[in-house]
């Protein structure tokens, strides 16, 4: 933009104090030197300056980079060579070099907000006049088409609709990360399609995200890609699973990701939209569809989305903390999950009979005769973890209780036993079998503050280095 | 309805954008032949001899005539067509 050499005044009717400069622009447009003065909203704003203009279309505003009205801008040679916004008497008499202007204004007005930065506006600015950095091929729906049908008919949705993805609600989206749009976070099985920040916005639009979700997203999918977690093959198997993202940290709470009442089920946007936006990514960028590469035989209903909070207390060590990180440290921890077992155990009162209870439950993880196989979550309420932590006992001492109780009778296991084909090999037989490989049953605290019930989570029947491992991922930005 | 709405692309763009149709078939023969008769008139004399020529050939034909040409198929009538046939011949005659 070249800018004419001389004063720039930027300012519009609505602002009190853009009315209350109003006389000095006929003062400062007699003064002998160029004056142009850009109205964002009235056309009889500063009416018989000769430099007045309006700018209707905000693109001066937008390219001036206005955040305030009035703003006062000085050019010399072409370039921006002092600005202040407001009225701000010591500042105008110095820019304008007018000593004695403005003597019977107060010192001191603030300004009001561009309109540039008003809601809705801004993104579309960007989009007119600015440069956007997006790159996705843009898709030109026609006159006739419903927006939320034409994601249907172009198979971009998991059964729901979908927001449509237009390029202003995209921009809105991006403004959650100081990432570029650009920037290619991995490749996306099962195509291993580059996935740039960009892709991962489109899609968490699509979910129903706020751009504050963001982070948390891009989090989930870089974690999805990490070898260990096997997305292909959680992807691709027969079995049941699908990514659970659990969250942990400060973060959970700055964007409300559920931990409480109903922390499994529906009704949070948060929850709802960061576990689909990354079931969405899968499926668009990876190619990932149900009946294609996504051969479930059943599938679960958390392949729609499934995302909690860990409900974090003090007294017990919360699953980001057991995995290495740091307490105030943010995380995203996927763990490849079928769907939810309950536990109602309401008469134990003791942590010792509480274990057992659990156990004896989490023999059920694929079937009481298998093990090693699947990983389990278990998801301990606060009803329950109040038996734990009223006798001491912390989130590791249940771990290892629960290990040992989980020592199975082999004899019990293996195939043919009590008269059913399924089960351990033979060679099992008089001895005793852990039910979960090592590292392969992990423990998180959440859900409502009533209700002597917890919750098992099966993992992937192919859990551990063959098939998936439970991944944490620090959220950054 | 908004007029030409723009939406980015979340996919990998390893496909068009512009939709396929559906591949055709190498041949008529086994596969059954829905004729719709949309209620313009005129239009069956031109599905009638469509319908002879096809059945001249040894290919199953359907007919089906919808009430009105004004509105789209009721839904019962189009999933009896989809359910019956394999191909669908709509003509609009004028």
């Amino acid at each position: 933009m070249n800018l004419p050499d001389g004063l720039i005044v930027v300012a519009k009717r609505e602002c009190p104090t853009c009315t209350l400069v109003e006389p000095l622009l006929h003062e400062l447009a007699q003064g002998g030197e160029p004056l142009t003065v850009f109205v964002q909203d009235d056309p009889a704003y500063a009416a018989g300056v000769p430099g007045a203009v309006l700018d209707d279309t905000l693109e001066r505003s937008f390219r001036l980079g206005i955040e305030f009205v009035p703003t006062l801008i000085r050019v010399a040679g072409g370039r921006e060579v002092a600005r202040t916004h407001g009225w701000h008497r010591g500042d105008w008499r110095e820019i304008s070099g007018r000593p004695e202007l403005g003597a019977a204004l107060p010192e001191l007005r603030p300004g009001c907000a561009s309109k540039t930065l008003e809601p809705g506006i801004a993104e579309e600015l960007q989009l007119r006049f600015g440069d956007t950095g997006l790159t996705a091929r843009n898709v030109t729906l026609g006159e006739a088409e419903d927006p939320i049908e034409a994601c249907y008919d172009r198979g971009w949705t998991d059964g729901l609709p979908v927001v449509p993805p237009t390029p202003a609600r995209v921009l809105r989206m991006l403004a959650g990360t100081p990432r570029r749009p650009d920037e290619v976070i991995g490749l996306v099985p099962p195509d291993l399609a580059p996935c740039t920040v960009e892709k991962v916005a489109i899609n968490a639009v699509m979910a129903g995200c706020k751009p504050e979700y963001l982070p948390v997203v891009l989090a989930a999918v870089e974690a999805a890609l990490i070898d260990e977690f096997g997305m292909h093959g959680i992807l691709c198997t027969t079995m049941f699973a699908g990514p659970l993202v659990i969250v942990n940290g400060p973060v959970a709470r700055h964007i409300g990701v559920n931990s409480g009442v109903n922390a499994l089920g529906q009704g949070h946007r948060a929850n709802a939209s960061i576990g689909r936006a990354l079931q969405l990514v899968i499926r668009n960028v990876g190619g990932g569809r149900p009946g294609e590469v996504d051969r479930a035989t059943l599938g679960t209903p958390g392949k729609y989305s499934f995302c909690f909070a860990e409900a974090e207390d003090s007294a017990w060590e919360p699953l980001h903390v057991q995995r290495g990180f740091a307490r105030e440290a943010s995380t995203v921890t996927l763990f490849a999950g079928e769907g939810v077992q309950g536990v109602v155990d309401q008469k134990s009162r003791t942590p010792e009979s509480l274990a057992r209870s659990f156990a004896l439950c989490l023999r059920a993880v694929d079937h009481p005769k298998l093990a090693m196989a699947g990983d389990a979550l278990l998801v301990v309420s606060p009803d329950h973890c109040r038996v734990f932590l009223e006798a001491g006992w912390s989130k590791a001492r249940l771990l290892e209780e629960l290990t040992q109780l989980l020592m199975l009778p082999g004899d019990e296991m293996v195939a043919g036993a009590g008269g059913i084909a399924e089960g351990l090999p033979a060679a099992m037989a008089g001895k005793p079998v852990p039910k979960f490989r090592p590292g392969g049953l992990l423990i998180v605290r959440a859900g409502g503050g009533a209700g002597l019930f917890s919750a098992i989570i099966a993992g992937w029947a192919a859990s551990g280095p063959v098939g998936s491992i439970p991944v944490t991922k620090e959220i950054t930005a | 309805m908004t007029a030409s709405m723009v939406l980015l692309d979340p996919t990998s763009e390893r496909s068009p954008v512009a939709r396929a149709l559906t591949a055709r078939p190498a041949s008529l023969a086994g596969l059954s032949v829905a004729v719709l008769d949309i209620s313009k008139a005129r239009g069956n004399v031109f599905l009638d001899r469509i319908a002879e020529r096809l059945a001249a050939q040894g290919v199953k034909v359907n007919r089906y005539r919808k009430p009105t040409f004004t509105r789209p198929a009721p839904t019962a009538l189009r999933q009896q067509i989809a359910a019956e046939n394999q191909l669908v011949i709509e003509g609009l005659a004028d």
